[in-house]
């Protein structure tokens, strides 16, 4: 009986593992790991800038509410007001576009996806991996594409920040999953020289932008770690609260051990 | 002080005397409850009836608060639920609690009809507490089926339009029947409004309807236990079992462990893993439902890919193996069996018939009966099981190995289920598929074969 106990349990975990590592890393597509701390309020408020600055002009973040991001992000309402509420006057409003659907469509062929649960749809590190691998392709419509998602249709909204990327190659692996960036960096980047490999793919930097592009992938990562709060806002109370719960039930689970010793101390 | 405890006794005493002149209370309470007796030896394994009735009335009463704010509308269901993750106070857990709470409540179910299985419960006297637990698990598949189009995310959207469209294999009717379920032609609001009804007043109430039968099938004929054997055998001078203990307080006291014991896992994941790796909270189901973009793998939930493997499984040449496999079965009866000639007969035409049948039949539609035999199969449990002995503890070899067999094949298509099909994966689904139906099919053999133990006249217990 022992034995058929633990036969279930190490076929259910192994099916567990199984499934959920087939699911987070989906199907097979090179992406880099984010290296993201929901718990840093200025890695999250630096996002947030971004956010509304580059995304909010033509993305929704239609279930997400100005004064509740500026709530869990300890920003000061007049803060929010001046630097982040640009399409709305009302701190309680949700954060729509201001660019309507039917123009959207005209301009991109499709209205550009609400992005308020983005990165559960996705994965943050494919958000990351995604934001970095836009280069510049005469035959797209927009002149932009992207090594991630190829042909879509949205162009690159921060080469200003960035510079412009144009692919060299792509990096014969045959691993998958997501890859370190600073280890494949580290590892790679002393023979490519100026040459920068996001997720399967090896980029040159034409023209250089605003930032340098170790600080592009730093705001890029802020950027992924604002739009995974938004995804599920309560992720940063949710795990609180489940350490004094579970602490609550351990000892309640240890109360109700002692109080059936007790009572069935004359059961023989 | 004496004095006055001993008056408001008296008068606590009193009322319970107006009640029970007017309705059973004491007379219940007693026989469900404080004499009702089970075996003292109730293992690990007993936790599992109880923990499923708290997920019922956890997931009766999350659902309430959920159905406070939810819209039951195509336009608005998706975002009303963003709107209870975000801004009801506490509907983040609420939500969480009733989305993982179902998948707990299947976990506990399958464990608790494992138990069953392994301890000899649908065995004679207990039939009928085993098919209203099977009815019980049939109609807890309806309820989390329905339950799982009201988010409206993608894959609600394209896993309820899959598991609908397999009536349409049904000859003549099915794509009548499929639109009058729909109520459209394809999954809409029509289809979102019904299913809401059915989640949140049919359902439960049939489900607590059974749960009350189910109990009270049990209490006519008394709790089985690990050793399979009956504990009536042994009574004192006032009738009652010698190894039974008092249900209260002694065996809910013990379930309170299992309780405690339980929530820490499910709270664990609630609080620390809620969408378990894209398990439990499908990434696809994160986008609103949109009729024109079929997410890359439709998959179900856990809980129900073993029979949809298995009803993925069904290709021509499964079907092949199946007309293969009753040949043989047929075969043997006529070389080896000791069986009558009428029994003989009956079988080759009942083979007859399945052999044209499979020919007949499209891959889709024998899938579809294939998937609805496997869940039939559990009905019939307690016929097609010949063993003298009740508990795995005495059981024969050959049943302990053909358990293992079934055990590995429907955690392997439950894994299946949950994959995109491969070349390699379908055939292994296929094998396993047989298995599966073997193990069903066979279990009048392999439980009358082999040696089993004797059986102890007393429970085995060590006091601890």
């Amino acid at each position: 009986m022992k034995k058929l106990s633990l036969l279930l349990v190490a076929l259910v975990s192994s099916v567990v593992i199984g499934s959920s590592a087939f699911a987070a890393g989906g199907h097979g597509a090179a992406v880099d790991k984010v290296h993201m701390n929901m718990s840093d309020k200025a890695s999250l408020q630096s996002g947030a800038k971004i956010f509304v600055n580059y995304c909010l002009s033509c993305h929704s973040a239609q279930y997400s509410r100005y004064n509740r991001v500026a709530k869990d992000l300890e920003i000061p309402l007049w803060q929010l007001k001046e630097n982040l509420m640009f399409t709305t006057e009302k701190e309680g409003d949700l954060m729509k576009t201001t660019m309507p659907e039917e123009d959207a469509k005209a301009w991109f062929g499709v209205a550009p996806p609400d992005l308020s649960l983005v990165a559960r749809v996705r994965s943050p590190d494919w958000i990351y991996t995604y934001l970095r691998a836009f280069y510049i392709d005469e035959s797209s419509p927009s002149g932009w594409n992207n090594s991630l998602f190829e042909n879509v249709a949205m162009p690159h909204a921060m080469y200003e920040l960035q510079g412009v990327q144009k692919v060299v190659g792509k990096v014969d692996s045959d691993s998958h999953g997501a890859i370190d960036t600073h280890a494949s960096n580290d590892a790679v980047g002393d023979a490519l020289g100026d040459h920068k490999v996001v997720g399967d793919t090896i980029f040159e930097l034409s023209h250089p932008g605003k930032l340098t592009p170790a600080e592009f992938d730093k705001s890029m990562a802020d950027l992924t770690a604002f739009l995974s709060y938004m995804a599920e806002p309560v992720q940063l109370q949710r795990k609180t609260i489940g350490v004094y719960t579970i602490a609550f039930l351990i000892i309640l689970l240890l109360l109700c051990m002692i109080l059936k010793k007790e009572y069935w101390r004359d059961v023989h | 002080m004496a004095i006055h405890r001993h008056d408001n006794h008296k008068s606590a005493n009193a009322v319970m005397e107006w009640v029970d002149k007017r309705f059973p209370a004491t007379k219940v309470w007693n026989e469900h409850l404080a004499e009702y007796m089970a075996a003292k030896n109730f293992n690990f394994w007993y936790f599992f009836g109880s923990l499923a009735i708290l997920m019922l009335v956890l997931q009766l009463a999350t659902g309430i608060f959920l159905t406070m704010h939810y819209k039951p509308d195509a336009q608005l269901a998706f975002a009303s639920v963003e709107y209870i993750m975000r801004d009801v106070p506490f509907g983040w857990l609420v939500r969480y609690l009733h989305a993982t709470g179902a998948s707990m409540f299947f976990v506990v179910v399958y464990l608790h009809m494992f138990r069953g299985v392994i301890y000899g419960s649908h065995r004679e006297p207990r039939e009928l507490v085993w098919l209203i637990g099977c009815v019980i698990f049939v109609a807890l598949m309806a309820e989390a089926f329905m339950g799982y189009l009201l988010p409206w995310g993608n894959m609600s959207y394209w896993g309820a339009q899959v598991i609908l469209s397999l009536f349409d294999v049904i000859p003549y009717v099915g794509p009548a029947l499929t639109e009058w379920i729909r109520g459209d032609f394809v999954i809409s609001d029509a289809t979102l409004n019904r299913f809401f009804a059915f989640h949140v007043i049919l359902l439960p109430l049939i489900l607590v309807a059974l749960v009350f039968l189910h109990l009270v099938a049990l209490h006519q004929v008394g709790s089985n236990n690990p050793d399979g054997i009956d504990i009536y055998d042994h009574v004192d001078e006032d009738g009652k079992p010698l190894d039974g203990i008092a249900f209260f307080p002694y065996m809910v006291i013990k379930d309170l462990i299992g309780v405690a014991g339980f929530l820490i896992i499910y709270l664990g994941i609630v609080f620390f893993w809620p969408d378990g790796g894209g398990v439990l909270l499908e990434k696809d189901n994160f986008a609103p439902a949109n009729p024109l973009q079929t997410p890359p793998d439709i998959v179900p939930l856990w809980y129900f890919t073993p029979f949809y493997s298995i009803l993925r499984a069904s290709t021509t040449s499964l079907l092949f193996a199946l007309e293969i496999i009753t040949g043989l079965i047929v075969l043997w009866l006529w070389i080896r069996a000791k069986v009558s000639i009428k029994v003989k007969i009956g079988f080759t035409l009942l083979a007859i018939g399945v052999f044209f049948g499979l020919q007949f039949g499209s891959g889709k539609a024998w899938g579809v009966i294939l998937m609805a035999a496997a869940i039939v199969c559990f009905f019939l449990l307690p016929w097609l099981d010949r063993s003298p002995v009740y508990s795995i503890r005495y059981r024969s070899l050959p049943f302990k190995i053909a358990l293992v067999l079934f055990l590995v094949a429907f955690v392997t298509l439950g894994y299946l289920g949950m994959n995109a099909p491969t070349p390699g994966k379908t055939l292994l689904a296929q094998i396993c598929t047989v298995v599966y139906f073997a193990f069903f099919a066979l279990m009048p053999w392999f439980t009358s074969i082999g040696k089993t133990k004797p059986e102890p006249s007393r429970v085995v217990y060590e006091a601890h």
